[in-house]
This record gives structure tokens, sequence and C-alpha cells, in this order.
């Protein structure tokens, strides 16, 4: 059988030798696809032409034409980012009809290269949520414990990374999104420094923090993907000029002398004993490759959660607001409605969670309580900034347990959302700050992941991922039992 | 005591694109729904794009009516459901998070009154909304977003305003300097709009929205003036709310509580970095701002001693004066402003007039300095004036081929007031006694030569003839 688990670097590599058919390759991975999608469902939807697009990708490269670099990869794109002329969702039954009229820029950008988006993957509805659990279209599960939330809302962008259901995948992190599922799943999960990475057609949740990242197999895979899809965009004024810099050149130029910070806030109250037993490995491997580590307290991290809640349900608030149905959306006749009681008939369709969200996002920045909470909230993140760029004079990378808690049952904590909102703790600093940090797989117990995460100062990418590669090189895990 | 404070609206419509996206401005030309794109059409994905000529050219608007203008500015979104806006939100700016609207406060003159300008804020226009079906039950609501993010300047007054009459004066002036500054042409449809606050004998504040049009603001603000003194006469007291226009009845009418209530839930966009305006792009652009109405008309005045008058005329429309700056000369210049002020402004009353018209500047140059070498009169000139405006000739052909040419020749003028000196026996003796009633005489002469006699000549040879 074809070897369906390579990396993207592999990969790339084999198929621009042609050692590999993309035809074959696709086939197989639409094989797999269709043979563990029944207990996984990391996916909404199937690219159909997947496998016409790599017939032709074989053809243009026999007939000796310039291949992209990311020629015939197959990659899974989280259903909240535009695919013209595909249906882009959020799994949602908000949007259940809508067709993307336009790319993304990472989108375009990744088409340029001659990647192949083989299908749309699952998410928590518009990206609320950490498990999953909250897609329209059901949950994807853990393809280490199919019992076992996948973690979110990229949960099917990191399903279908370690289950070899393709080679990497693009997700979106808000406050751990990409993270927190690679945790969960044993793959690599990045999210970039703040503007980074175009947000032009990623359907916005809290545009303010959030960023598009790759999941991936392996860090350089992060890198590799990060070199085609960074830099500068004209159609979104939040990104930032990266001067063509190459992430993978030098990746592994190791840590010896860097300064790390051990974030003591993230390892209090509520963490899991084998997550802190994991992390304090963590710590004494990197010092086994010269790096200095040391404590170091963010008190602002004790209210980021609070403060991210309530930024992002005022911002979700404003942004799922253009969901009246009148332009796209789904099945639902204006007839007969006066246009108020349409809207909010037809906002019906929003589930629990975004419903939830978009309530505390009416009244947290409302007159009268907009003091007390959205503008304290802002306050809180002006702190944590201030105190974070403090801690990177003295550290070159922070580090801490990406998730505080094993992976759990689905449906284990679905009717208590504080708890749930709890566990993003150690995530949602980098997104309040817009510090790129990521997560890389490190240790399976009793048959789970978990993963450590890394942070770095503000388009210090490159030194990131060179020091997650070098944690990575320490690690053997057992194969996903899938 | 009456008070009504201004919110104007002013589309920057000589930009050529939307605020955030590249559809067009000028949405006028299109069918329903041809001019939009995911960005304005608030497509799932799409992310707005700063038009930053719609930021100078508003900061060029705020350095005009002396306001203050920031280091930075910012903008906000402010939150409500309504079908003509895409994304339930309007972009735009605020200053209660300290000044980062585009202009702060600042003052206009109108005579010798001044208004206080509160802050002048870039902003997106939302879509329009066409209701179709004549009875409420069989209505049907159409939207057309081509209009929507059209780049919208608002500014907003003191409640500096005692009569709908100076309302009206402060809004011709606006005008006059909004087309003189260059960023927009106020007499297109929708360009301008404007939402009044008023009040009587310090009572609360009434907003007046849906005023069409500037005349109609000054009618509803007559209305609404009437409204509430009779009220006040009464004793009954006046309900804080806002009222529409209603255009048919000419009335002004309260409109749903409801939307006294909404709370727009502002805060920063994200999506949009703070504009830097440093002080060098501040000074470039004061570079590039045309003279302000004002000092044109000092300098018309003090510089070649037009009148007061005709300077003022001048000075506020855009397209005449920059006539005026093209065609005069050192030595010409109050000709060539007497003949735009008295003449052309008559002869081309209308954008159509002034668009089919084959006047140039170079017209007016000569055909003053024909006026002022006596080549041709005064009054001859106007015949000239209507023949370039028609057929764009140069002023030599159409003085001969009209035979417009002064009779300066001194034997051929001399014949001529002769003859009426035969002809008018008691005017000349009222002459002899009266020097001023020769004016008759010199008129005589001006008939009898179709108004081509050089009037200096004519008047030395009659002068002459009479002994006096």
């Amino acid at each position: 059988m074809m070897n369906l688990k390579i990396s993207a670097l592999e990969f790339v590599e084999e198929a621009k030798n042609g050692n590999i058919s993309v035809e074959d390759f696709i086939g197989k991975t639409l094989e797999r696809i269709d043979s563990v999608e029944d207990k996984l469902h990391a996916f909404l939807s199937i690219n159909d032409k997947a496998l016409d697009q790599a017939r032709e990708l074989d053809k243009k490269i026999k007939s000796g034409k310039d291949v992209g670099s990311c020629f015939g990869m197959p990659v899974s794109i989280k259903d909240n980012m535009c695919i013209k002329n595909s249906k882009t969702t959020c799994a949602s039954k908000m949007l259940e009809n809508f067709i993307a009229p336009y790319d993304a820029t990472v989108i375009s950008k990744l088409k340029k290269q001659d990647a192949i988006f083989i299908g749309k993957a699952n998410m928590d509805e518009f990206a609320m949520g950490l498990t999953t659990e909250f897609s329209a279209y059901g949950p994807s599960k853990n393809p280490w414990n199919t019992e076992y939330v996948p973690g979110g809302s990229s949960g099917g962008s990191a399903v279908s990374v370690s289950s070899f259901e393709c080679v990497a995948s693009l997700g979106s992190d808000t406050g751990g999104s990409i993270r927190n599922p690679a945790s969960f799943c044993s793959a690599v999960g990045y999210k970039p420094t703040y503007g980074l990475i175009s947000r032009y057609g990623l359907i916005s949740y809290a545009n303010s923090i959030e960023q598009i990242g790759p999941l991936t197999r392996t860090v350089k895979d992060s890198a590799f993907m990060l070199n085609l899809i960074a830099g500068i965009d004209p159609n979104d004024n939040t990104t930032v000029n990266n001067n063509n810099e190459d992430y993978l050149a030098n990746i592994d130029s190791g840590i010896e002398g860097k300064k790390i910070g051990i974030i003591t806030d993230m390892m209090g109250d509520g963490i899991d004993p084998e997550v802190l037993t994991a992390t304090k490995e963590a710590i004494s491997k990197l010092e086994g490759l010269g790096a200095v580590c040391e404590e170091v307290s963010l008190e602002m991290v004790k209210y980021s959660v609070a403060a991210y809640y309530t930024i992002t349900a005022t911002e979700a608030g404003s942004n799922l607001a253009r969901y009246d149905n009148l332009r796209y959306g789904y099945d639902f006749p204006v007839e007969g409605y006066e246009f108020n009681s349409y809207i909010s008939k037809a906002r019906r369709n929003f589930g629990p969670e975004v419903t939830r969200r978009m309530i505390i996002g009416g009244f947290v920045p409302s007159a009268g309580h907009a003091g007390k909470y959205f503008l304290k909230a802002m306050k809180v993140k002006t702190k944590l900034t201030k105190e974070i760029n403090e801690a990177f004079k003295k550290f070159d990378l922070l580090i801490a347990p990406t998730v505080p808690v094993l992976p759990f049952k689905i449906g284990e904590k679905i009717d208590d959302p504080v708890s749930l909102f709890l566990i993003d703790i150690n995530t949602v600093t980098a997104n309040l700050t817009g510090k790129p940090a990521i997560s890389i797989p490190f240790k399976i117990v009793n048959g789970l992941p978990i993963g450590i995460q890394l942070l770095a100062n503000s388009m210090n990418d490159k030194l990131l991922l060179q020091a997650a590669h070098a944690l990575e090189q320490t690690v053997t895990l057992p194969e996903v039992p899938i | 005591m009456t008070k009504i404070g201004l919110e104007i609206h002013c589309q920057l419509t000589n930009l050529q694109s939307k605020l955030f996206c590249s559809c067009k401005a000028n949405y006028r030309e299109f069918g329903p729904n041809e001019n939009i794109c995911p960005v304005c059409a608030g497509i799932p994905g799409s992310l707005p794009r700063l038009n930053q000529e719609a930021v100078k050219k508003a900061t060029m608007i705020a350095m005009a009516l002396n306001c203050s203008t920031p280091e930075k500015i910012a903008f906000f979104r402010k939150n409500y459901f309504y079908p003509d806006l895409p994304k339930n939100f309007q972009i735009t700016q605020l200053n209660i998070y300290g000044d980062t609207s585009v202009g702060g406060t600042g003052t206009i003159s109108i005579g010798d009154k001044k208004i206080r300008i509160t802050r002048i804020q870039v902003e997106e226009d939302p879509g329009r909304i066409i209701y179709e079906g004549s009875s409420s039950k069989n209505q049907i609501t159409l939207v057309d977003y081509n209009r929507a993010g059209t780049p919208l300047v608002e500014i907003v007054t003191e409640p500096d305003f005692e009569t709908p009459r100076e309302v009206r004066d402060f809004l011709n002036i606006l005008s006059d300097l909004l087309k003189n500054l260059g960023v927009a042409d106020p007499s297109l449809e929708g360009a301008m709009r404007a939402d009044a606050n008023v009040s009587v004998h310090g009572g609360n504040k009434v907003e007046i929205k849906n005023i069409g049009s500037f005349h109609d603001l000054e009618k509803a603000s007559h209305f609404e003036i009437t409204r509430q003194e009779s009220l006040h006469d009464r004793d009954i007291p006046i309900a804080q709310e806002t009222r529409h226009w209603d255009d048919r009845r000419k009335i002004t009418v309260s409109s749903r509580s409801k939307e006294e209530d909404l709370d727009y839930r502002y805060f920063l966009e994200g999506d949009i970095p703070w504009v830097k305006i440093n002080p060098e792009i501040r000074d470039e652009l004061k570079l590039k701002m045309p003279e302000s109405i004002n000092s044109k008309k000092e300098r018309y005045i003090s510089k070649y001693k037009i009148s007061a008058q005709v300077a003022d005329v001048l000075s506020s429309d855009k397209f005449y004066s920059d006539l005026f700056e093209e065609a005069h000369t050192e030595s010409n210049a109050k000709e060539v402003a007497n003949i735009i002020t008295t003449e052309l402004m008559g002869l081309e009353d209308t954008r159509e007039k002034r668009e089919t018209s084959k006047l140039t500047a170079v017209h007016l140059k000569e055909l003053a300095d024909a006026i002022q070498t006596g080549t041709v009169s005064r009054n001859s000139s106007k015949n000239a004036l209507h023949e370039i405006l028609k057929t764009g000739k140069t002023v030599s052909a159409v003085i001969s081929e009209l035979d417009l040419g002064n009779v300066s020749d001194e034997t051929e003028l001399l014949k001529i007031v002769e003859k009426v000196i035969a002809d008018e026996p008691q005017a000349v003796e009222q002459a002899k006694s009266n020097i001023q009633t020769i004016n008759y005489l010199v008129g005589k002469v001006m008939q009898a030569t179709k108004g081509k006699a050089d009037p200096t000549l004519t008047l030395n040879l009659l002068k002459k003839q009479i002994g006096i």
C-alpha cells in the first residue's frame, strides 16, 4: 500500500520526482477517507473533482511544465475559508447553501502552487467551541479513541491530518482553535503572529485576534506551509510585511543558549497531573538541548479567559450580524414577512453555542454595561500584552502545556459551558497578545495525546519554529490506532 | 429662542472607488446591484480595504473648516439591523474614546456669525431601499447595494443656528466650499443630505430625518419650529424624539420610538488599522488644497481692485473662479471679472449649458483685451460672447464676421457725431448748461453705430464739436 503517512515535504519531493503519481495518491487518500470517515467525521464535504485535478497535474508534470511547490498535495481546509464555487458552511445550518463566490487569499496562494483541496473540514459552528461538538452536522471523533473529543474548533483539520486523510490542513485559531485539537489529536498546530497570514476569505468570528495557520505532521511541514501562505495582502489591511522570510531555512539551528520562560500561571490549579508531568519532561528535554529554562509569571493570565470571551462575543455579535438570510444562507423564503420578524425567525437557525455567545455579545458592549465588561476586557488585553512584552525582554521563548487537561469524552462537558471555557486558559494569551504559538505532539498517556506549547515574540515565528523542531526531534510517538 | 444643529452627509463624489473596495464611487450609472463585489455586498470572509484617498479628501475638508486634525484616526463599527446595510453594521468614526475622527472642533463663518463644527467623520453610505406596490399589503421592498460603501463625510455642527435662513446660508457656503475643494459635486442627486436637530425655548431636542434636499431642510426646520412653538404656547411638553420629514404632506411625523432605543454597541473596527496622518501629510495636503473662498475674495479685491460684490460672487463659484484665474492678466483682471459676473453667469446658468459651451479662457482673455484696447465696445462684446459660446470661433474672427469692430476711425465717427448734433439741437443746448446730459448724445451716437463707437473717442468728439 502506498504510504499515506509521509510528511508534506517528503510527499512534494516524491511527487515532483515522479516517484508518486498524484492520481494514485489522491485515489488512495479518497479510499482512506471512505474507510475511516464513518468513525471520524473529519469532513463536511469532499472535493468530487479531486481525481480529475490529480490527473491534470500528472499530465502537467509529464509534459515538462513547471509545477508548483505544493504539487499534488491533498490539503484539507477548515470549512470557514472560502473556495470559489464551493460550499462554505462554517458547520452552520445558517450557511447550509452558501457557495463562496471567491477564493480566500490562502486558497488562491495554494492553488497557484498546485495543491489539491481534498475536502472541507468539520469544525465547531462558526469556530465557537473547543470540541467540534458544536458542529451543526455532528461532532468529529478523536482518532486515538473515537469516544473522545478531538478538540476544536479546527477538530476536523486535526483529525484529517493525524489519521492520514490528507497530508496537511489549514485551520483558524481565535483562542486556541488550531493548537487545542492539534494537542488532542497529536498533530503539529501553529498559530502565527497576528497579521502574518491574510485573513481575506476567512469567515470572521473575532477578527481582531484570529489567524489562519497550518496543522501538519511535522514542524518542518508547518514552516513549509507558512512559506507558501504568509505575507502582505492588499485585501487584508492588517497583514504585515515579512520580507519573504524563508521559515524552512536553518530550521535545525537548535536552541542552544536560548532562554525559555515557564509560564507558571498556566500550570496551576486544575491542571491534570499527567499534563504537568509531561510539561516537566519537555522542559528537561529542552534543557538537555542547551536551553536555559526559568519560571515566569504572567499575572493577567487569570483574567485572560474572561477577557477573551467578552471580546470575542462582542466581535462575534457584530461579525455574525450579516447572517440575515437575505442575500445568501439557507432555504427560507422572505415573502410575507416584515424585515425584523423575518430576520429574527431566520436567525433561529444558529446553534446553541453561537446563540449563547451572540446574546453575551449583545450585552457586554452595550451602553451602560460596556464599562463593566467590554472596556474592562480590553484593559486586560492591554495589560496582558504589556506583561508578555516584558517577559520577552528576558526570554526568547515561553513554554506551557497547550491544554491543561487530557482529551475528554464526547458529551462529557457539553452541558457545562463555563468549564469548557476554562480549558482555553493556556491558549487565549497568544491570541489576545497577537504572539505566535505552536503545539507539538509530545506524549501519549493512557492512549490519549498531550501537546506542549511554545510561544515567541511577535514576528519571531522563525525562532519559534526552530525551537519547536528541536523539541520535536526528541520525541517518538506510537502510531495513531486507526 | 430657537436652536438648530445639523448633521450633513456629503458623498465624496470625485473619488474613483468606494471607501473599502474598488467598485465605482459613482454608482449612478449602473443597473440595480451591478456595482457590487464581495466587500461592499458583505459576503462572508471579505474584509474592508481602506481607500486612503478618501481619508485625505476628508482631512482636506476638516482643514478647510478650520477643524483640528488628529495624528491618528480610527474606525468603529456602528451595529444595527437594516436591509440596506449588507453587514448589518456600518463602519464609521467616533470621538467618544479620544479624538480619533478625521476632524475635531472647528468653525465656519456665515456673515458675522460663527457656526461651530463639532466633528467630521468618514463613513460608508448604505445601499438604497425602494418600495414598490401601492397598498401596504402588496408592497414589496427592493434593495440596491450599488451605493453601499460609497465614501461619505459627515459634518456635525453645534446647535448654533437660530433661523432656517441661517441654515440655508450655511449650506450654500458649505456646498461652495466642497465644490471649491474639488472633493464633491453637491449638485448630484443624493450627494448631499442633512438631518436637523431643532429645539425652542431651551426645550427638548427633536431630530428630523429623511430630508431629501437642502430646500426641504429649510422647510422642515420652519415646520418643526412652528410646531414646537405652538406646543410651547399651550404649555404642552415637547417630547425628545426622532421625527421624519413627510415629503408629500410637508410635515414632520413622529418615528416609532423603537428607533430611539437603538444601542449601536460601538467598538473599534479591528480590520482597519489606525491611520497615521503625519504633519508631513497634512502639509502636503495643504499645498494641494485650493485657495479658500475667503482668501480668494480678498485677493481679488486687494490685488485687482475688483468690487467686493463682484469678488464675492466670483470667488464662491469654483467653475467661474477657475476660469477667471486662467483668463486674467494684471491689466485685464477687472474686465474679465466683469464679463464673467455680468454676462457669462447668465448665459451659462445650468450644467448642460456649461458643458456644451465652446468658450475657453483664451476667448475670455482676448475679449477683455479687445474691450480694453477699444477694438470692441462693451456693448458689442455681449454679442461676441453669444457667438463664441455657440461656435468657439476666435474673438477676432467673431468681431470681423459680425462686424462688431469699434468705429474708432476719427473721420468716420466725426461724420456721425456731426449728424447727431444736427438732429438734436435741444439736447445740445442742454448739454451746454449741464455737462451730465451729454450722455444722451453719446447714446445717440451708439445707436447710430449699433454700439460699436469707441465711447471715449465719441465723448471727446462731442465735447469738441459742441464746444465744451
